[in-house]
């Protein structure tokens, strides 16, 4: 971004508003002053149409304050496709740009536009998409699986979503006010130092990673502690469900991890911000060392990202063979193994940077061996299916995909990990198409696998089935398009992050490859119109029984949604698949003797400290030292305030509870149930 | 997904039929030895992933709730002998593939001399290797040939047959050294060096580049890399020879510059010793060579007196991107400000004022 005015400004200006000027805003760029448009048009759009419905009150006290896991889970899958959305236009318009940047043609978008647009796509993708989908389904999921009625620190879950949400609010506004990095997502120092990118994008990556890291952390934390301490009676480690066998597992991975992001970024802020030299060329900094923590956090992020949906597939796969998991116990031990494995791997991210023979055969081993467990899940699905009555509902066919994509890209992983293979291999396009393999194949697939499995879970109507195939195949053929020529382009030697071509000849490959995007576009579009059309049709799709998929697991034993306390009894578990034992063992339903239920209070500390960070990480990233400094006190000044509000639980009266399960029993009859 | 893969499959076919897939069908020994292996890693893999997809795709059909003929067994969860090969199975590929990879890694470790031109041929005894430095810089690619006292940008030829050890290092940030047909990427980092040994089979004229993002000019960051015979080698140094232009370290400070799309460029001479300055930051006459400090600080450091260095040891803050200003004082700079007029040398006075050195 280079200033228009040459004027020097003045002491004030700079006073006041830091780095910010007028200048930052990008208005003489078109695409980013109609994307601005569109979008402020769709925002007021939604705004009035809030007003209108008078749906504030409703919002801010039963949704953007509310400590129930279930509203938190269902705010984070939001933040979720809110961000896909934006994460894939960035893909689309990298897909479009390669496709026409050949020879004379520099395409339509200049480098500086085209590095933010790959790096703030990875960053979304992996943070703000896949995180937040990957937390989202743990926190409306795991309580429900294990019979509790809250997450172990309700308020903590609140703050942590708004956390996340405010990382995510940071990102999008360098889309409009200054730029976002040109660095590629992990912004690998020296190029992400104060002189090598001496723009606000690299600021802008560190602060809304620092505060989305925040949120990160503290529900790892909280899941941990809900999946250790809160488990229905009777529920010993080796019964319970394996999706939250594999929450675990991805939240103790969170909590050893994230840390490390936080402090390599806390050094490269203070690089870039102060002036140390910790990742500099010069006065013994070392960016090696960025590289290898970024890289201690990174690797394992990956399994952060897919175990949880491992568990996901789990639990589908013996839902719908209508058969308990096979191998159960092979599954928690292949989890856990590859939870800790994936702390020895990290070094196979750049075996390229010269370390010796030994240490990259070591890193390139351990990698391969964590195929071994991830190949025994595979198999234990696999013999699930076996002498199974499967059902290809929605959730089998997103799983069904999942097998067939996910061994693709799974043997070029392993591929990858052999040291020499890698070093012809390595940033190029081969490596785009492998993670996208496993992370489309696997992570993307898997909530998909998860979101249509839930869903009556969750608002009581199953998912429109049509519209669901669309998104499926929409989604399964268009990644074969997009991905398979980036695998014989890595071949021919083409890499990564390139805007202009040459060659002409790679041409057509790169339009297949954006017929794909296109395509994927269309399951991104199938599955909105699968939302809105099954909320149109919901009378039809109704599930009363809140057990649609005849499942396995205690989520299914509760009412569609269920109600706030989840359980009106804690139920008590004698085997794996509790729900499933329950109804063979002729389980009734209680219909009397209710008592209160002790719940926790909503409140809006969250929402407000959440909000004071943002400001906090603007003023940071502007060097407005006036607002960081009074941003930071507010934010210490209401932390401590809000350990003054004693008024955070309260009694669901037992009238009301009788009166939620007379309902339900009302409804259950009238079904014949 | 049968329809699904049965397309993409007389897609690729078709598609693949245009392409020369440069890496598995190099011209130089080293990337071919990593394309073959390439090649018996996917074989390798294959035998397990073909079957698992087989199974996949014949379970859900066989099982689907449809087919009621099918044996229906949803309490069987366990198989110690099916346990017992679903684990080992993978196992014994990955032993396979270890030792591969062991073995590989090794021979092919990009830090390694040359023992063979190709897999028929030795390196023999008498053969004097090619020396290239290569510095990678914003966004061109310069390569010193230290025997010959040459230099030249964007370009560089090799005689067939002849092992290559390069020596790289890059001026500002990260940028990876990729010739795909003569051998794997390698990293080339300011301050730092690394290796590569290579060697080119075949005469030809192939593609070099850069294959990790530096910035801007990133994508233009590329060089022709020529295979030659002997004859054509020599003639094509004595033409470098001649060309009138000079690297020396002015030159040098002006081509560091960041530009993108630069023409091949030929240097007739190259100053002693101009790789190595460019690999300790210390190409600027004024600048102490990073090797001098990390000796300096090997004996004990100067303690506060090593303040009078800071100025000579900058090397970042000069090269700063986009924008002319100079980058604003930062706090421990401005603790650490040498007056203009301060003694520079780090070595000869044994105190500066009130700070005293210990012997």
């Amino acid at each position: 971004m280079t200033p228009a005015s040459a004027e020097p400004r003045s002491e004030l200006a700079t006073l006041l508003f830091g780095r910010l000027s007028l200048d930052s805003i990008p208005y003489q760029e078109p695409i980013i002053v109609v994307t601005f448009l569109v979008a402020a048009l769709a925002g007021i759009s939604v705004l009035t149409w809030i007003t209108r419905a008078r749906a504030w009150g409703w919002l801010w006290r039963d949704w953007f304050c509310s400590i129930d896991h279930k509203k938190i889970g269902v705010m984070y899958m939001v933040l979720g496709f809110v961000m896909l959305l934006r994460g894939f236009a960035d893909a689309i318009m990298m897909r479009a740009q390669q496709a026409m940047a050949f020879g004379d043609s520099a395409g339509y978008l200049p480098p500086h536009h085209y590095d933010q647009i790959f790096t703030a796509h990875g960053v979304i993708m992996i943070f703000f998409v896949a995180m937040p989908f990957v937390t989202g389904l743990m926190n409306y999921i795991v309580p429900l699986q294990i019979g509790a009625r809250d997450v172990a620190f309700p308020f903590l879950n609140n703050f942590s979503f708004w956390m996340t949400t405010a990382g995510a609010a940071l990102v999008m506004a360098s889309l409009f006010i200054g730029e976002f990095a040109t660095t590629g997502w992990l912004a690998f120092p020296p190029l992400s130092g104060a002189d090598y990118s001496p723009g606000v994008g690299v600021d802008y990556y560190i602060w809304a990673l620092q505060i989305a890291g925040v949120g990160t952390l503290l529900s790892g934390v909280n899941l941990i502690v809900t999946i250790v301490k809160m488990r229905a009676p009777g529920m010993s480690l080796m019964k319970m469900p394996v999706f939250t066998w594999t929450a675990l597992c991805t939240n103790v991975l969170i909590v050893a991890a994230f840390p490390v992001l936080t402090a390599v970024l806390l050094l490269l802020g203070l690089d870039r911000t102060v002036g140390t030299n910790f990742f500099t060329n010069d006065f013994g900094g070392n960016p090696m060392m960025y590289v290898n923590m970024i890289w201690i956090w990174g690797h394992p992020e990956v399994y952060i990202l897919i175990l949880p949906l491992f568990g996901v597939f789990s639990e589908v796969v013996s839902t719908f063979a209508g058969k308990r998991l096979f191998g159960y116990t092979s599954m928690v031990y292949a989890t856990v193994v590859i939870t800790i494995l994936s702390y020895l791997v990290w070094l196979h991210h750049f075996f390229t940077m010269g370390s010796g023979a030994s240490v990259n055969s070591f890193f390139g081993i351990t990698t391969m061996i964590i195929s071994i467990p991830t190949g025994a899940k595979l198999f234990n699905w696999l013999f699930t299916m076996y002498r199974g009555r499967i059902r290809f509902e929605l959730p089998m066919l997103w799983m069904m995909g999942f097998m067939f994509t996910f061994v693709v890209g799974g043997m070029t992983g392993v591929l990858l990990a052999v040291p020499p293979a890698d070093f012809v291999l390595h940033n190029s396009l081969f490596l785009i198409a492998h993670f996208h393999n496993v992370i489309i194949g696997g992570v993307v697939f898997g909530v998909f696998a998860a979101i249509s499995y839930w869903y009556p879970k969750v608002f009581g109507y199953k998912l429109d089935v049509f519209w669901g195939k669309a998104s499926f195949w929409c989604w399964q053929i268009g990644f074969l398009f997009a991905f398979m020529p980036l695998y014989v382009l890595g071949l021919m030697g083409v890499t990564r992050r390139v805007s202009h071509f040459e060659d002409t000849s790679l041409q057509p490959f790169f339009i297949v490859a954006a017929f794909g995007a296109v395509l994927i576009g269309c399951g991104i579009l199938a599955s909105l119109i699968q939302f809105y059309v099954s909320y149109q049709r919901r009378e039809q799709l109704r599930d009363v029984s809140g057990d649609p998929w005849d499942g396995r697991t205690l989520e299914w034993a509760t009412a569609s949604p269920p109600p706030d306390y989840n359980f009106a009894f804690t139920p008590r578990v004698h085997d794996i698949d509790a729900w499933w034992d329950m109804k063979r063992g002729g389980y009734v339903r209680p219909t009397s003797g209710f008592i209160a239920i002790h719940m926790p209070r909503g409140t809006s500390a969250g929402i407000i400290l959440a909000g004071i960070s943002a400001v906090l990480g603007f003023a940071l990233i502007w060097h407005i030292w006036w607002l960081a400094v009074s941003g930071f006190a507010g934010l210490v000044g209401f932390a401590i305030f809000h350990t003054f509000n004693l008024n955070r639980d309260f009694h669901i009266p037992a009238d009301e509870v009788t009166r939620v399960e007379d309902a339900r029993t009302r409804a259950l009859a009238a079904t014949g149930a | 997904m049968r329809l699904a893969s049965t397309a993409s499959l007389i897609l690729m076919a078709s598609l693949l039929s245009g392409c020369n897939l440069v890496t598995l069908n190099a011209s130089g020994d080293v990337a071919r030895q990593q394309g073959d292996l390439i090649v018996v890693s996917t074989v390798l893999m294959l035998l397990i992933v073909v079957p698992v997809m087989i199974l996949t795709g014949w379970f859900a059909w066989h099982y689907r709730a449809s087919n009621k003929r099918a044996t229906y067994a949803p309490d069987w969860h366990h198989s110690t002998q099916l346990e017992l090969v679903i684990w080992s199975a993978p196992l014994l590929i990955i032993i396979a593939l270890g030792a591969v990879t062991w073995i590989s890694t090794h021979t092919l470790d990009p830090f390694r001399k040359l023992d063979r031109l190709d897999a028929a041929r030795s390196v023999p005894a008498d053969v004097k290797p090619l020396k290239v430095q290569v510095v990678a810089l914003d966004w061109k690619w310069l390569f010193i040939y230290p025997d010959y006292g040459i230099a030249t940008v964007n370009e560089m030829a090799a005689p067939v047959d002849v092992p290559i050890e390069f020596q790289l290092t890059a001026s500002t940030v990260m940028n990876t050294f990729y010739v795909p047909t003569l051998a794997g990427m390698i990293y080339t980092m300011p301050a730092m060096e690394t290796r590569l040994h290579a060697v080119i089979n075949k005469a030809g004229d192939y593609e070099g580049l850069s294959a990790h993002y530096s910035g801007a000019g990133f994508s233009d960051m590329r060089f022709r890399f020529k295979g030659m015979d002997g004859a054509a080698f020599d003639q094509w140094v004595a033409q470098v020879r001649e060309a009138p232009a000079e690297l020396n370290r002015d030159e040098y400070l002006k081509l560091e510059r960041p530009s993108a799309k630069e023409a091949a460029r030929h240097y007739g001479r190259v100053v002693e010793g101009l790789y190595d300055a460019a690999l300790n930051l210390c190409v600027d006459t004024t600048k102490m060579c990073m090797r001098d400090m990390m000796a300096i600080d090997a004996r004990g450091g100067l303690g506060l007196a090593n303040v009078y260095n800071v100025a000579r040891l900058s090397h970042d803050a000069e090269r700063r991107r986009g924008q002319d200003v100079a980058r604003p004082d930062s706090y421990v700079t401005s603790l650490c400000t040498v007056p203009p007029d301060a003694y520079m040398s780090p070595v000869d006075p044994p105190s500066y004022g009130r700070v005293r050195l210990a012997p």
